[in-house]
Order: structure tokens, then sequence, then C-alpha cells
């Protein structure tokens, strides 16, 4: 009989750690690369008249997160291209204008890491506009350690959690 | 998982302590239980002092006092197993109440020993009015609770001094709690020198009976004031944000958890809570628009205003002395800096002017100078700048030790402030003195945030983490008492002691 209880005690009691300490669900960060825009601009000729470049998947531009080393918001070699495909869509829409999310990893104060992310979305917006995208269509802003993609305390979880991410106006 | 089972006051004597001794024993022989004793038996005179904190479970007597009643009555009605006990423990204190939980640790060097007899009449209230002056002086680090046993004087003819002598009792807290045919309660609370066998204060008062854990809280003041020498904190509110699976909500509760009712609630984060320094506002940044913003709400009405929602990001607010100034820290101008914002959201005015990061502004007491985050040397540090005469004054670098000290915050009057120290892969409280560079750090725990004083600036009150969970934790100025403040699920974080309640 104690046995029984004891078992019963056990998993009564593990259930509840599970319940107390299993990481919350994440804040979900929409799809950026699926979800169609409700008003997008788009753009004529390109691609055919029905897909939309921002979210074909075959298009580069359907890419929206732009990854840093730990500490750094210089933008790596890799992501330049994407960068620049995003500024030539901008250039050639006026009318077309991004917030650019900055985050970080969780570790440290919650407003110093703010302010990191704010110079990955700043480091994001001035490669922009330094190939003459127009100030007006960019906001340069930090999501800092406040809305995680990636939910582990771990080297892999803070890497995916580095980034900046291109949102078009609409999305 | 260990489940550490910790008890305090009378339930650390009688049966339930054999009990344990029984477990703890079984414990030694090497078997396995689901739960470890931590404190089998302390002796029942000597006030438990709990261990250093590790990681596990502790359930403690202040505010589980109803539910541990309920099992020690089990307990005595059936002899039950040990099993049994602690499933009822679990059992009646989860769902009691939603309430922080709040537990200490250490106790201060010197402990004033205190006798604090029931109120005539007090069983009859509602809501019992010493077990809150109890738990509030016991949190505080600085008094021993003195066991009154068969003892009740509630006048001062009736006290035997000698009695309280040999129980150890350096002062002693007697009186009445009237029910009045309107409802409400009249309180006569005296506080005696057992020494000098003296009145030293006497407190009256006549409250709605919904009133009298505020009227607690008073007399809780009262007493520290006056055994002390500071003023008491017990009747002041805390800030902080509640996070519940998706849902953010930021919370105002009294100092010791209770009351805790919800300024605004959100599926998008929020951080940095500040009180006004008269307590009737609270800034917050949010992120409900994709972005931080600084938000003011005035608590009474609820109404909120934007009053820094710029172009980029807007966080950091920090109330002015005098209520009229926030500063906040902007990414307008390029960068992260920090500028000055009327309390309706006018007047932007910009106070750094630098290259790197500047952030987390805290005002002097005096209003004069601000201490602040910035990245200007290349690593995060803590540095002052005066705000004399539009002239944008030097910045003063203040932290040497390490590459990584953020998140400052003044004490009350002014000779320091309090900041996060990373001390090798750990981010520690620590404090400086201003005029001696002297650095302390007082905790030892992984990831702690966003410090700050209490009003009296004897208490430091922080965000930490236990087992992956956010809590609350308030250490003592001096290091020697910490307390622990949790709730059941979810997490809690970015904690704002509010200021002491006007005068009336």
């Amino acid at each position: 009989m104690k046995k029984v209880i004891g078992v019963l005690l056990i998993s009564l009691l593990s259930a509840c750690a599970s319940q107390t300490t299993q990481p919350t669900p994440e804040v979900e960060e929409k799809s950026m690369g699926t979800q169609a825009p409700q008003e997008g601009p788009r753009t004529s000729g390109v691609g055919g008249p029905a897909l939309n470049p921002l979210t074909d998947p075959k298009n580069i531009l359907s890419k929206r997160s732009v990854y840093f080393d730990f500490d750094s918001f210089v933008i790596k070699d890799e992501f330049k291209p994407l960068v620049a495909a995003h500024a030539q869509y901008l250039r050639g829409n006026a009318g077309a204008r991004v917030l650019l999310q900055g985050n970080t990893d969780e570790r440290g104060s919650r407003e110093y890491n703010l302010a990191l992310g704010q110079r990955r979305a700043d480091a994001v917006k001035n490669a922009m506009t330094l190939t003459g995208v127009k100030d007006s269509q960019i906001e340069a802003v930090s999501l800092g350690e406040e809305k995680p993609r990636a939910l582990g305390h771990d080297e892999a979880s803070w890497a995916e959690n580095r980034r900046t991410d291109i949102r078009y106006q609409g999305e | 998982m260990t489940l550490d089972v910790h008890l305090f006051g009378e339930f650390a004597t009688g049966r339930i302590a054999r009990f344990l001794r029984h477990m703890a024993a079984l414990q030694l022989l090497g078997m396995e239980w689901p739960f470890r004793v931590v404190a089998p038996c302390p002796a029942p005179q000597k006030p438990y002092t709990p261990p250093r904190p590790t990681a596990g479970f502790r359930i403690i007597q202040s505010t589980f006092l109803d539910s541990f009643k309920v099992v020690s009555m089990q307990i005595g009605l059936r002899g039950f197993s040990g099993y049994a006990f602690v499933l009822f423990l679990w059992m009646v204190s989860a769902p009691l109440h939603a309430a922080l939980n709040i537990e200490i640790f250490g106790g201060g060097a010197t402990q004033i020993p205190i006798a604090i007899v029931p109120l005539a009449a007090e069983g009859t209230l509602r809501q019992r009015v010493t077990p809150v002056v109890a738990a509030d002086l016991q949190r505080s680090g600085l008094f021993r609770l003195v066991d009154p046993g068969s003892l009740e004087p509630h006048e001062p003819a009736e006290v035997a001094y000698p009695d309280w002598i040999s129980r150890g009792a350096g002062a002693l807290v007697i009186g009445s709690a009237t029910s009045l045919p309107d409802g409400q309660v009249a309180l006569r609370v005296r506080l005696l020198d057992v020494a000098k066998q003296a009145q030293l204060a006497i407190y009256t008062e006549t409250v709605p009976a919904e009133l009298l854990r505020a009227a607690a809280h008073r007399i809780a003041d009262l007493i520290y004031e006056k055994l002390t020498g500071d003023v008491g904190v017990f009747s002041t509110r805390i800030a902080y944000v509640e996070k519940q699976g998706k849902r953010y909500s930021l919370q105002v509760a009294d100092a010791d958890g209770f009351n805790a009712q919800p300024v605004i609630e959100y599926t998008e984060p929020i951080i940095s809570p500040a009180w006004s320094p008269d307590g009737t506002r609270l800034a917050y940044v949010s992120f409900e628009n994709k972005k931080p913003v600084v938000y003011v709400q005035t608590l009474a009405t609820r109404a909120r205003k934007a009053v820094a929602n710029f172009k980029g990001s807007n966080s950091a607010p920090a109330w002015s002395p005098d209520g009229k100034k926030l500063a906040v820290v902007l990414s307008l101008m390029g960068g992260s800096q920090i500028f000055m914002v009327n309390a309706d959201g006018g007047g932007l005015q910009r106070i750094t002017q630098s290259g790197g990061i500047d952030t987390e502004p805290s005002f002097s007491p005096d209003g004069q100078s601000i201490i602040f985050t910035s990245d200007r040397g290349g690593s995060p540090q803590i540095y002052r700048m005066k705000l004399t005469g539009g002239t944008s004054g030097t910045a003063e670098r203040l932290t040497f030790e390490g590459s990584y000290n953020v998140s400052p915050h003044y004490s009350p009057d002014g000779k320091s402030f309090t900041f996060i120290h990373r001390n090798g892969d750990r981010f520690n409280v620590a404090t400086q003195d201003l005029a001696t560079g002297q650095v302390q750090l007082l905790t030892d725990s992984q990831f702690d945030e966003s410090p700050s004083f209490a009003p009296n600036g004897k208490i430091i009150l922080y965000a930490t983490e236990i087992r992956g969970r956010g809590i609350l934790s308030a250490v003592s100025s001096d290091g020697r008492t910490r307390q622990q403040l949790s709730i059941q699920t979810g997490d809690i974080r970015e904690p704002a002691w509010g200021p002491l309640p006007r005068k009336q």
C-alpha cells in the first residue's frame, strides 16, 4: 500500500514539477516567410502576376532573418545578398515600408539587450540606406531579449535569437 | 526532482517534527524519497534559520499558516503515513493562494527578540492582525519571534514582566481588537519594552474590516521604526511583471505580495516599470505595437498615455524626483541615447551625446545628476553625469571591476547605488559606495536582474531565476538576509519598489 501511495505521490510531484518548470509556449513570432501580407506592396512583371516576391519561397525576398555572432552587430557576408535584395526591392517600390526588429539572446540586462538589439536593427538599416533606400521607408526597432524565437538556454537557441527580422508593412 | 521540506515555528516541534526526524533518519539510511528534509528538527526555543538556498522547494509558514493547520489536524486525527503528510501539504498548499510565496534566508547579526500576543477578540475577526505583523517583522530579518505560550495579556496591567524576561523577549506587543456595530474594528496595540517595563508606543485606529491587513502593516511599521530607528516599508507596494503562458501582466501588490492587482495585461511583453515619486502613476515599456513604447499610467483611473512613441525604440523610463519629467532612452537620433521628456510627453530634450549605447538612467535623489549604463569605453559600465544648467556635462565612469556592470539604481540617500555585476558566468546584485568606490557583492545566484532599493534603503529587490522560472528576491543592503517571492505557476520579473505612502 505504501508503495502505491509512494508511486502516486512521485508522479503527482513530478507532474506538478513539470507543470511549473516547463518552458512556457513560445510567444510566436509570425512565420515571416510563409505568411501572405494582407496589403503588401507588389512588383509588376517579376515572377508572374500572381506571385508576391516577398512570399514566394523561391525568391530570396522571402528570407527575412539576418543572424549575428555573439556580441556583434556586423552583417556577415552570407547575409549581404539578402540585405541587398531587400534594399533593391525597397528602392524599386517607393511605397514599401519595412520594420527591422533587432533581437538578442537572453543573457544580461533587458534594457541593455534592448540597446544591443537596436544596434543589430540599425546595422541592417544602414546597409540599406547606403545603397540608396530612403530613410522614411525604414524603421529600425529592437525587441531585445523579449521575443525569443528559440526558447532553449543553450548556444543553439541563443544563436537563433541573435538576429534582425525584416517585416514589411501590413505583415 | 527533490522536494525540500523546511518547517518553521510551531511546526518545527511536536508530532510533525518527530515524524520528520524519522524521515530524515530513513534518508540517512539511503532510502529514496521524493523529498528531502532539509531541517529535521530545530529545538523548540531556537529560531529556525534556513540554510543557504539550494535548488529545491521550500514551504514557509508565513503564507501557508492556515494550510499547515489543516495538515496537522489531519495528522492528529489519523496518524497518517509520511507520504500522506506531504501529499496533503502539496494539495492543500497549491490551490489555496494566488498570492506570492515568501521565504526567508539568513538573518540579521543581532535580531530583536519580540513576543506578539494575539489581540483580545482577534479570533473573531475575518482577517487576523498579529500574524501579518509577525510575518512583516520576521521578513525584515531584524526580529526573532518569541512564542508567547499560554501568556495572554491584553492590557499593560496584565503583563507579568518577569515571565517575559524568562522567555527572552526584549519587546512585547499586546492589545485588543473590538468589532463595532457598524462593521468597523477598533484596534489598540501597545509596544512594551520588557527590560524597562515601559510602553514604547501605542497605536489606535478604527478601520473597516476589509482594511485590517493595511492596518497590520502600519502597526509593523510603527514597531520597526521604534525598535530599529529606521522607517518601515511594510505599507509600501511593489510592481512587477507576471508572465503566464503567452500573457504578460503588470501587477501591483502589497510589499508582502498580497492583494496583487493587474494594472494592464497583454499578449506582448512589458518591461521596466517605474513608480512616480508620489506612487500614483507607473511608467513602463510595452511591446504591444511591434516595438517598445514608453507609457505612463495613472493607477487610480487606469488612464494611460504614450509619453515616448518616437520612430525607433523607446525604453528605460526613470522619473525625476519631482515627478515632472522622465528620462527615457530613444533610438530616434541613432544609437540608444538618453533624453528627457515631460511627464505628459512634451518637451523632448537630449541628455547624452555618445556614439555608443547609453541606457538605464537613474536620477540622484536630489535630481542633480543621473547614473546610467554606457558602453562608450568598450564594455558596459556605469557612468554618472551632472544635469545642471543645460550644459550637457561630461560623464564620469564609476565602475571599474569586471567587463559588465549594468542596471544602476541610486539608493534613497544618494550615497550609493545598486547594480548588476557579471561575475564569471553569473550575474549578481552589487552595491557601490559613491564616496569610496567600494563594491559589495550581495548575491551568488546565476541570473539576477533589475535591482532597486526599498524606500528606506535597507532592502534591495531584484529578479532572479530558480530552475528556469523567474522569481523575485530581496536582499538586505548588508547582504545578510534574503527573501524570495514566487508564484505557483509562471514567471515574475522586472520588480520595482514603490515609494513610502504619503503622510496623511
